[in-house]
């Protein structure tokens, strides 16, 4: 443990990388996926099926080829280039690896939470002859975030894991897993050891998180 | 399709048909333009000096691009799929078929455990489920690639003694990984069973254990089959993480096949397509399983879960996209049937939906 702990600056090096790579990645997620869910329900079927046809594809596509084909697709046989410098370049391209297959979730849990509203909320705005939009807007929108707070607190956590695959998949980026690989293949320090520490990492990233979105969601959930 | 009326909209009048319209032919331009970009993009057109767009010759499928049939024809030689493609699926299969079945045996064992009444087996196995879910399913790999190592520095057995295939290392990193999600997903079905099934099984006299395996068991399983199919479909996913650990499945196929011949844009986009194929056919499964519940007059009862699993049997029951809203308002939050308001938020997948625990929510709307 002594081995261990006396590379604790490499460890919090690591995972400073992965909090980086999951806020970043989870603020254009967030994004993406409002984006894509207010294109579910819209009243233009063209945008209905452009974002179905995102959502259904990536989803069902496994991380490690969505990073891949950013890695070793756009990045190296294409010659896409985001940063100067490589380990920035592989950084920016693993979020928006990140980013484009976590919106997909992020945008069911918020449609699923649309589905939470009753039907008198929507008529109801209708009825006052708010338009789309408005209705969207002020009150869908509202309602539909306060109940996916929980499960949107999930899409987190599990971006937060998957933040691992991007140290491998054709990047190669810089953070915790990939710090670990690298301890336990120098040797210096016992492989257990390591390994514990790195999960009470995670654990540590993941717990509270969990944690703090079920509270907020049970703060913020709208009485029925 | 345009005319169909949804909860967010009405019927569209002559007005909102107009500007329905131009909105889709909005949209119609934007796509054009962006598959335009991407074939440019794939045709190597943004390397090195653009030629005007006005000219034929941008359009014309350039040799060094990747829609040159040199690229595609690969796929189209049998050999590519009898030597690459098929025995990768086939490993693919393999771990994954085997990791399922030990997962869901592992969350059995540990759905059951965390409900039962003796503290010395439920926070051990609340401890491990927390454990599992909570951390990378790859650091988990690596480990697990790495026991050898561990056995030397610990028991001093010399290495070489045993070796961890890469084969194995996957099986087990997804075994406990969804194992753990399945055991939420398990005790969440078990939670479900309405009361009265229990009291009537004390009325009749029979033991806990008779209760649990012979009348509570059963019915969760039937309710949570749509949330196990859900979780095969990631666990099958999540095997591609084998790529890593160089256990030669799909995905590592496909990689060794672009290597070789310098196409890893088409590669990539035909592995792609045969993984939404057999993910899509298993989501259609979970979705037949949940109608055929309903159809039956049973719940099917949704899981508290970090990942995507819950999400998709949650809302895969609307014809994708096609309506905006149904006009039922479902069941909320894939948690809501966690009786307990209190209990472990876990990793967050567990935060409890409803504080008075009343099972779904639109029973109270």
């Amino acid at each position: 443990m002594e081995a261990f702990l006396s590379n604790i600056d490499r460890v919090v090096d690591g995972f400073s990388w992965t909090v980086r790579l999951t806020l970043l990645s989870a603020l254009f997620s967030f994004v993406l996926g409002v984006l894509l869910t207010a294109m579910r329900v819209s009243p233009v079927p063209l945008l209905r099926g452009l974002a179905t046809a995102y959502v259904e594809g990536i989803r069902n596509t496994p991380l490690t080829l969505v990073l891949l084909f950013c890695g070793l697709g756009l990045n190296s046989a294409l010659g896409l280039s985001l940063s100067g410098t490589v380990a920035w370049d592989v950084f920016w391209w693993a979020v928006i690896g990140l980013s484009a297959y976590t919106a997909c979730f992020v945008s069911e849990s918020l449609r699923s939470g649309i589905n939470t509203i009753p039907l008198g909320q929507v008529e109801a705005a209708r009825s006052l002859g708010l338009t789309f939009t408005q209705n969207l807007r002020l009150i869908v929108i509202p309602q539909a975030l306060r109940a996916v707070v929980g499960p949107l607190g999930s899409v987190l956590i599990a971006l937060t894991k998957n933040t691992t695959v991007a140290s491998v998949a054709g990047l190669g980026v810089q953070e915790a897993s990939r710090e670990m690989k690298l301890m336990f293949d120098q040797g210096v320090a016992p492989v257990l050891p390591t390994f514990v520490g790195f999960a009470i990492g995670f654990l540590i990233l993941t717990l509270p998180t969990g944690y703090f979105f079920g509270w907020l969601s049970k703060r913020v959930a709208v009485v029925r | 399709m345009s005319t169909q009326s949804s909860v967010l909209f009405d019927t569209p009048g002559p007005r909102a048909r107009a500007r329905n319209t131009v909105y889709t032919v909005i949209t119609l331009v934007l796509s054009v333009v962006g598959l335009a970009v991407l074939y440019l993009g794939f045709n190597d057109y943004f390397r090195g000096e653009r030629p005007s767009l006005l000219d034929p010759a941008t359009w014309a499928v350039n040799p060094s691009g990747e829609w040159t049939a040199a690229k595609w024809e690969p796929f189209l030689r049998p050999g590519t799929w009898t030597d690459y493609v098929l025995p990768g699926l086939q490993n693919t299969l393999t771990a994954a078929l085997t990791a399922s079945v030990l997962a869901i045996v592992f969350g059995l064992v540990f759905g059951v455990g965390r409900l039962s009444e003796h503290w010395w087996i439920r926070v051990p196995a609340g401890a491990v489920v927390e454990f599992f879910r909570g951390i990378p399913l790859l650091i988990l790999i690596f480990f697990t690639m790495a026991l050898p190592i561990v056995a030397y520095q610990l028991f001093d057995i010399p290495t070489g003694t045993f070796q961890v295939t890469a084969l194995a290392a996957v099986v087990t990193g997804l075994t406990l990984y969804n194992g753990s999600v399945l055991a939420e997903v398990f005790r969440a079905g078990i939670l479900a069973v309405p009361k009265g099934q229990s009291e009537a099984a004390q009325a009749i006299g029979m033991t806990r254990s008779q209760n649990m395996w012979l009348i509570l068991i059963p019915q969760a399983i039937t309710a949570m089959m749509p949330a196990i199919v859900a979780q095969l479909v990631v666990l099958l996913k999540d095997s591609a993480l084998g790529y890593i650990v160089a256990f030669p499945e799909m995905l590592r196929s496909f990689t060794l096949l672009a290597t070789r011949e310098g196409n890893v844009i088409p590669a990539a986009i035909i592995c792609a397509v045969i993984y939404i194929a057999i993910n899509l056919s298993l989501s259609r499964v979970a979705i037949w399983l949940e109608r055929r519940n309903s159809r039956r007059g049973r719940v099917s009862a949704k899981p508290a879960d970090a990942e995507d699993a819950p999400v998709k049997a949650d809302t895969a029951t609307g014809p994708a996209g096609a309506v905006a809203v149904e006009p039922t308002v479902q069941e909320p939050l894939p948690d809501t049937l966690r009786e307990d308001g209190s209990a472990e938020p876990g990793d967050g997948g567990t935060e409890p939906g409803d504080a008075d625990g009343n099972g779904p929510r639109d029973g109270r709307d």
